[in-house]
């Protein structure tokens, strides 16, 4: 059987880490908030892709990284959607479902601006409110926000 | 659950604090000067001013037999030289025994609560939370109504910014209540207590109308509609006119019905209703002293 392009992006990874299914639009924002334009490691990014599931994806993979779980948990807040597959010599080892945490301390910034972490120097916490629909509240100003306003640091 | 390190926020209240909160104010109505506070120090630290939030809590304080130290506006206090409210709180959590706390920043009650060796009672942080105002609210609901359950609640005005609302609505939860939400399309209640009611089995009501609701209401809890909400004047004088009670209006409504206004009123309601027995407002504000002195004994252990 034939491989589909995207298969063949995976494969051609020795030892690291895929995310796929990134929504095509969050793509870039997920490079600038992981710092992955940072890395030092081959790092080969694919954007626009055809996907059944999201009509236009994103695949980044990372050679020789496994992401922290508080990467994970950033991944998880902008694209609950993406999957994570672990290489060890070319084979998938391991995938991990992103879940969005129950509590976030200091990766969201509030949006409300007269929150008293964006007027003093307090970090953020923000609780999980609602997990089906992704709605979280800080734990200071009481806010709710959900996925689509969050603002990632 | 109302905790050892104070009240914040009335989403920490569970349905037995609040039930005890209000029975221990039925007490300190029958008797509002025991000296529970003897020989303990409160601080008012009022961030901006509210003189009337400030004398309530100085009262309850007071005529308990405790003393009071603080500031009644930020001009005032350290922070105009550019302390940080955490090193303001450290530093007055050495002298006292609870910290009464009013700040114009949202949240800045809960970070108090997490630095202070002492506990804290959130006098109101910006548009947020001022759960002494919803205990005192809910007092007032229970003395008029004789319970707390199955009432009718019409909640008239700016339901958009007002915080009374938003934390009485969370308040009554426990209590299977109806909701009338009577407002301008303007200052429509937010979707977050929409969810909040569909999510709690609430029954509500919206309407742009107050007449359409007079006659079944068992309270009819008015709110202040500011000015500055409005980008176009003439909207607001408008609104201003449709949402302003009067006492012709009240013909035909319920004998139990009573109404509630957090205070100050500007002319949402005419001064004409003040004679109809059905006002209950200025009792309502005395009410917060009684509601005040439950809530500082119950942290304090005292009771
Ligand atoms: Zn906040």
């Amino acid at each position: 059987m034939k491989a589909s392009h995207t298969e063949l992006i995976v494969r051609a990874l020795k030892n690291g880490t895929v995310i796929d299914h990134i929504p095509a639009d969050k793509l870039f924002k997920i490079v600038s908030i992981l710092e992955l334009d940072q890395l030092e490691q081959q790092i080969t990014i694919g954007n626009n892709l055809e996907s059944k599931k999201l009509g236009k994806k994103g695949v980044i993979k990372i050679a020789d990284k496994v992401f922290k779980a508080e990467e994970l948990n950033k991944l998880a807040l902008l694209a609950p959607s993406a999957r994570i597959n672990i290489v060890e010599n070319y084979e998938v080892v391991e995938k991990i479902d992103l879940s969005l945490p129950e509590s976030v301390h200091e990766i969201l910034q509030c949006v409300n601006p007269m929150c008293i972490t964006n007027k003093q120097p307090v970090s953020t916490r923000f609780d999980l409110l609602d997990r089906k629909r992704g709605i979280f509240k800080c734990h200071y100003c009481e806010r709710t926000v959900d996925l689509s306003e969050i603002v990632v640091k | 659950m109302i905790k050892a390190n104070g009240l914040v926020s009335i989403t920490d209240c569970e349905k037995e604090d609040i039930l005890r909160i209000l029975d221990l104010a039925e007490q300190f109505e029958k008797n509002p000067n025991p000296h529970l506070l003897d020989g303990k120090l409160v601080a008012t630290l009022f961030f901006e001013p509210s003189t009337r939030t400030r004398l309530s809590f100085e009262t309850a304080v007071q005529r308990l037999g405790g003393r009071v130290i603080g500031f009644s506006d930020a001009a005032t206090s350290s922070s105009s030289k550019g302390e940080t409210l955490h090193d303001t709180i450290k530093m007055v959590s050495n002298y006292v025994d609870l910290i009464v706390m009013r700040h114009p920043v949202e949240g800045a009650a809960r970070y108090a609560s997490e630095v202070a060796g002492v506990p804290v009672i959130n006098a109101g942080d910006g548009a947020n939370q001022h759960p002494t105002q919803t205990m005192l609210d809910l007092y007032s609901i229970k003395k008029t109504q004789g319970r707390l359950n199955d009432l009718t609640i019409s909640m008239v005005g700016d339901l958009k910014y007002g915080r009374t609302v938003h934390s009485l609505l969370m308040a009554m939860r426990y209590f299977n209540p109806t909701y009338n939400f009577i407002a301008p399309p303007e200052l429509r209640i937010p979707e977050q207590y929409r969810i909040f009611c569909d999510d709690n089995h609430i029954k509500y009501h919206e309407d742009t109308d107050l007449n359409s609701v007079l006659k079944t209401s068992d309270i009819l809890y008015m709110t202040r509609v500011q000015q500055e909400r409005f980008t176009d004047p003439v909207e607001y004088e408008k609104v201003r006119n449709t949402y302003t009670l009067r006492n012709s209006m009240l013909d035909g409504t319920k004998d139990n019905l009573r109404i509630l206004h957090p205070l100050p009123r500007i002319t949402e309601i005419a001064t004409d209703v003040d004679s109809n027995p059905k006002a209950y407002y200025f009792e309502q504000a005395r009410n917060g002293v009684f509601a005040r002195q439950a809530v500082i004994c119950s942290i304090l252990g005292l009771v």
